[in-house]
């Protein structure tokens, strides 16, 4: 178990299809966040930027991109890239800073501006890459794996569409509530069910869409932010950022092959649920002490599955837990109550820093009409290309 | 343009992989440089044809026309194809593959057998590129 890091302020801007560029609104939610936690930029002592890869070439370098926007004032600088998992990675490089004693106050920001359509890999013909291999060789889109989970469940667990609709009416309901999302529209199970098939079994309703967003946080430590006068801040208390182990033996993004089992066994847990595994441990928690989860539903079957890699329920009963409501506002767990991506919809580096924004404001009872009362412990997970995951442990 | 991945005609048509020869570890794609078992003080990588048959692990398909570098034709209507994962068990491998055209969702089922064939993944004037697809076993 390590030390804790204070969440100071918290800030977003809103997404959808803006169609202007990802700095503008890096730079609207780090100055929202800024002013939540009432400091003043020229006091932040590093600021560390999730990359986007889709912005052109200053999205590689995220950090210095929107320190330049805001101004330039001397900040310690970072840039992260880890797909899906780039914002909670540039929460721990933040975190990592704080505990190391190297700053007293992170700044840190992810923004993007997402293309129309299929998320396809960068430019080039790059047949050692096995993004590129994926598309090039197999034109398989990131639905074409929501699409194998989701029939995979259907043959081992008995899950059916009308469940995974469900989540998208779960979420739809909770994303009309919240003035950031997208989507801002209560969805109906015939809803889903009529919009067109875009990966067996999977709709467009089943989908994430691609978005226009931005999200920030402002960390500091624990002492600062005594200094500072917030006496109990919203406290991070754990960051996962495991590797799968091998042999990977679920077919994962953007592979088309598992490793195999021949010369190692697999370990018993898949990796998402190591994911979460790590943060319970180094948190000191476990999934019966949380108040809510935020997670990425890509697609409304992968809710399920974190479902049951977070320990909520057992192998194969996420979605007797979903019939039961068990994970919609009044269950014992709600999941994601900001409505999800479901309602956000994908802007990559901003996502999972939009999640803990989420949470910041759920365990401060600042959450609106989508409140869970008595928030008080909540983790949020992900999973990025390439072996990355992600999971944060938020207290307060 | 995936050099050395399968290997031979018809019947005779197969997957190329490597496998380890200190853990026995399959790599397909091949990995030629490393083992990259963890536990495995790494041994000679040598090519080795994969199983022909395996198990279908789940599957789904494409009804919208995938972005490049895929290689389709904008100009005609767009032909969905189901996509296959395919666990093979010697190997204890999942492998992921188009299935051979006419094949729909509508045709498979979890658990069912296929077998590896060859299949045309685009041609111009003077290239065939060949691929490899998943068909049901017992469909000519
Ligand atoms: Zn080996």
């Amino acid at each position: 178990m390590t030390a804790e890091v204070a969440v100071l302020g918290a800030g977003m801007h809103p997404w959808g299809k803006w169609g202007r560029g990802f700095v503008e609104y890096g730079v609207k939610a780090a100055r929202a966040a800024l002013a939540d936690a009432g400091v003043d930029w020229r006091d932040v002592g590093s600021i560390v930027g999730a990359d986007t890869v889709r912005g052109g070439y200053p999205g590689y370098v995220a950090g210095a991109t929107f320190a330049k926007a805001l101004g330039w004032q001397g900040a310690r600088v970072a840039s992260v890239y880890a797909a899906c998992a780039s914002g909670a990675q540039a929460i721990n490089t933040a975190r990592a800073q704080i505990l190391a004693g190297l700053a007293d106050v992170v700044l840190v920001v992810g923004a993007d501006a997402a293309p129309k359509g299929f998320f396809r890999p960068a430019g080039g013909d790059r047949p050692d890459d096995p993004d590129w291999l994926r598309f090039r060789v197999l034109g398989a889109t990131n639905p074409t794996y929501f699409g194998l989970y989701a029939r995979r469940r259907m043959a081992v667990h008995g899950d059916t569409p009308e469940d995974f609709a469900q989540v998208k009416v779960k979420n739809a309901a909770m994303g009309a509530l919240n003035p950031n999302a997208r989507y801002r529209k209560r969805v109906t199970a015939e809803e889903v069910a009529a919009s067109a098939v875009v990966a067996d079994p999977l709709r467009l309703l089943d989908i994430c869409a691609t978005s226009d967003g931005g999200a920030a946080l402002v960390l500091s430590s624990m002492e600062f932010a005594r200094r500072h006068g917030a006496a109990e801040p919203v406290r991070i208390r754990a960051v996962s950022t495991v590797t799968p182990r091998y042999p990977n033996t679920v077919l994962d993004l953007p592979d088309i092959a598992t490793d195999s089992a021949v010369g190692a066994e697999p370990a018993g847990e898949p990796f998402r649920a190591s994911i979460a595994r790590a943060a319970y441990e180094e948190a000191g928690i476990g999934p019966e002490d949380l108040s809510l989860a935020e997670v990425y539903d890509l697609s409304t079957a992968l809710e399920l599955e974190w479902y049951e890699d977070l320990g909520l329920c057992g192998e194969g009963e996420a979605a007797k837990l979903l019939r039961e409501g068990v994970t919609a506002p009044g269950g014992r767990i709600p999941v994601n109550p900001s409505g999800g991506l479901a309602s956000f919809g994908e802007a990559v580096p901003a996502q999972a820093i939009a999640q803990v924004c989420e949470v910041t404001w759920q365990l401060r009872g600042q959450a609106g009409d989508r409140q869970i009362p008595d928030a008080r412990v909540a983790v949020t997970a992900n999973q990025g290309l390439f072996g990355h995951g992600s999971a944060v442990v938020a207290v307060r | 343009m995936v050099t050395g991945w399968f290997v031979g005609d018809g019947d005779d048509f197969r997957l190329l992989g490597t496998r380890c020869s200190a853990c026995g570890s399959v790599f397909f794609p091949r990995e030629d440089t490393h083992c990259r078992n963890p536990g495995c003080r790494g041994g000679d990588l040598e090519e080795v044809p994969l199983s022909r048959r395996g198990r279908v692990w789940s599957y789904t398909d494409s009804r919208y026309r995938p972005p490049s570098p895929y290689v389709t034709d904008p100009e005609l209507p767009w032909e969905p194809y189901a996509l296959i994962a395919v666990e093979l068990e010697s190997e204890r491998i999942v492998v992921l593959g188009q299935a051979v055209p006419g094949v729909t969702v509508a045709d498979l089922t979890v658990g069912m057998e296929v077998e590896v064939v060859p299949g045309v993944l685009d041609e111009d004037a003077e290239t065939t590129w060949t691929t490899w697809r998943w068909r049901p076993t017992g469909v000519a």
